[in-house]
């Protein structure tokens, strides 16, 4: 029994880590000279980082549908800071992630003592809000015309030491894949060990029963507060990085339709695994994307899978149950065992 | 000095008087039980004193200290901790972990120290794992350590809430009905678990309907009715108290026993 358990796992681990080779070394290998599928997968990259912020509010028991009004306000406050303030593109993302994280706690305080239907509800708000917002106030966004050429980064160099060349002359598309890898693994790993850490059982406390979790002591309205900053962290750092890959930002760039998938990817991956939304917006996104003749019914298909999810697949695409381990084996050239039946 | 002074106690639900000016006071290491009807206010009365409600008149007293209106996670950190009259536990998690997260207020590091998971932070989270293992075995849930907590039978679900409350190291212990729903033979195991919590210096205030059980258990009785403390003593005088036996009297099923 305990070696099986400890087989899923190693095979848990294998499957990962040869995701992660594909990700980091055979797709750049391969698909180097194809700026559109490495933009795509790039796009990929950031709204799954998204994405994990609307999943670590599920984790405290909070049904978020305002992830697009953060990356919103992360998309203007990084190309402005880019635009207006002339800071380098490498300071876009974490002020990004700062500016929507600030706006986070300051509407976290009062609506996080809502629960259920209710915090969806206004949250959904907040994304329609955003969008008002960045069209009405002009002066600083441009209204409807947006904020556009944001410039390309420039180079990255330590000690005169070039680490990065200036995106305008190097394979920009393969600078963003790679960004965009970087700021996913971080993400994940970050994630991951929030999740495992602590912290991660404090959140699951509030998540099972807050008036439980007060009573031995815990501040839940403080640890609430800091889930949810996270995750706008996470929003606004994903949507100034899309904004400087895009070198555009508009207010419809994440509207509420955004909200929703950002949300979807999460229930399509399982709520119940931190790697969800990572596995859920890579699946939903990348399908829609190459089956492009399907685009115009997405809002339908998104709806129909939101339906059969519910009813056939409540805890997503990773709970799906794993082949049987010696299979597994077989493929990896583990060492098979007499004792299979156990698992 | 008392313990915990509960002084002038009310608490209004529109026009209703659930809890009206009681005063008490608890001596540290007694087990001081409050008993009544239902509706009497019983529950209400823990959650003041536990902050999980705001009073609307009065004061609670803890150590000397105005501890009136704080924060319930506040109260919890002084020392005052309360079970839930409803299982009431972290349904998802295993018994084990449930009592391990609980051990919260113990922790030395901080938040940041748990997520780098320095030496501090090990060291406390070694330490909850054993404290954890000790609590649930005391009260007769060793074996089922590592059992989702959602798939426990209701005795030990009871036990588990008890044991949660446990791993904050109270001062004082609010039971609400810790007995409800169980057998003689149950009941009389948790009758020992409380008497072995208070042998580990944790004064106790219990609220029960099990009226043997109360009787053998009890340093004092505070009887309280339609929100008004209408008797207090040892369990000898409040039996024989007759206010408390006309209170009773209506409720043929609540039997004020030997
Ligand atoms: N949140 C609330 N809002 C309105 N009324 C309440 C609320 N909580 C309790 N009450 C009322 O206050 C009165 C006292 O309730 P409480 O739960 O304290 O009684 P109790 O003595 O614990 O009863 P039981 O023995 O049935 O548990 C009841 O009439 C109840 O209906
Ligand atoms: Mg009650």
């Amino acid at each position: 029994m305990y070696a099986a358990v400890r087989n899923a796992a190693t095979v848990r681990w294998y499957i990962a880590g040869a995701a992660l080779a594909v990700y980091l070394i055979v797709i750049p290998a391969v698909f180097h000279a194809s700026p559109y599928i490495l933009t795509i997968l790039t796009t990929a990259s950031a709204l799954a980082f998204i994405s994990a912020g609307v999943w670590l509010t599920f984790h405290i028991g909070r049904i978020n549908i305002g992830q697009g009004a953060f990356a919103l306000i992360g998309g203007y406050a990084g190309a402005l800071a880019v635009v207006d303030l002339g800071l380098p593109f490498w300071f876009a993302v974490p002020l990004g992630g700062i500016a929507a994280l600030a706006v986070g706690v300051v509407i976290g305080l009062p609506i996080l003592r809502l629960r259920g239907v209710y915090f969806a509800m206004v949250t959904l708000s907040l994304s329609e809000t955003a969008r008002l917002a960045a069209l009405s106030f002009s002066g600083l966004t441009g209204g409807a015309k947006g904020v556009v050429n944001i410039p390309l980064p420039g180079g990255l160099s330590l000690f005169g030491f070039t680490l990065l060349g200036d995106f305008a002359d190097i394979n920009k598309h393969l600078a963003f894949y790679y960004l965009g890898a970087l700021l996913l693994v971080a993400g994940f790993a970050a994630m991951f060990r929030i999740v495992h850490s602590r912290l991660g059982w404090l959140f699951r406390s509030l998540q099972q029963n807050e008036d439980l979790a007060a009573s031995v002591g815990v501040n839940v309205a403080q640890l609430r507060l800091v889930a949810f900053a996270i995750s706008c962290f996470l929003g606004g750092a994903g949507g100034a990085f899309i904004a400087s890959m895009q070198q555009s930002i508009y207010p419809a760039s994440f509207q509420v339709q955004d909200s929703i998938y950002f949300m979807l990817y999460c229930f399509l991956g399982g709520l119940g695994y931190v790697f969800g939304p990572l596995v859920g917006t890579f699946v939903l996104f990348l399908s829609f994307e190459f089956l492009a003749g399907l685009n115009e019914y997405q809002p339908l298909i998104y709806a129909v899978i939101m339906i059969a999810l519910m009813l056939g697949l409540p805890n997503g695409l990773l709970s799906l149950r794993l082949p049987r381990f010696a299979t597994w084996r077989a493929w990896f050239g583990l060492r098979a065992e007499k004792d299979d039946g156990a698992a | 000095m008392a313990l915990l002074e509960v002084n002038g106690l009310g608490k209004r639900f529109g026009g209703l008087a659930a809890v009206n000016d009681v005063t008490f006071s608890v001596a540290g290491g007694e087990i001081l039980s409050i008993i009544g009807p239902n509706g009497a206010g019983k529950s209400t009365l823990f959650k003041l004193i536990s902050s999980f409600l705001r009073p609307s008149a009065g004061r609670v007293i803890f150590e000397g200290r105005d501890i009136t209106a704080q924060a319930p996670h506040r109260v919890a950190r002084l020392g005052i901790v309360r079970t839930f009259q409803e299982t009431t536990i972290f349904r998802e998690m295993t018994a084990l972990d449930n009592v391990v997260v609980a051990h919260h207020l113990r922790a030395r590091a901080s938040l940041g120290g748990f997520y780098f998971a320095t030496r501090r932070a090990r060291r406390d989270e070694a330490k909850f794992r054993k404290s954890a293992r000790e609590i649930l075995g005391s009260l007769g849930l060793g074996e089922v350590a590592g059992q989702r907590a959602r798939s426990l039978p209701h005795g030990h679900l009871r036990a588990l809430g008890i044991a949660i409350a446990m791993a904050t190291a109270p001062k004082i212990l609010l039971l609400d009905e810790p007995f409800a729903g169980m057998n003689p033979e149950e009941t009389d195991a948790c009758v020992a678990m409380v008497r072995g919590i208070r042998r580990r210096g944790v004064t106790v205030l219990l609220v029960e309907h099990d009226m043997r059980a109360v009787m053998r258990i009890s340093d004092r009785i505070v009887v309280l009715n339609f929100g008004r403390k209408i008797a207090e003593g040892r369990p000898a005088e409040v039996r024989e108290n007759p206010a408390v036996i006309e209170a009773y009297l209506g409720r043929p099923d609540d039997e004020l026993g030997a």
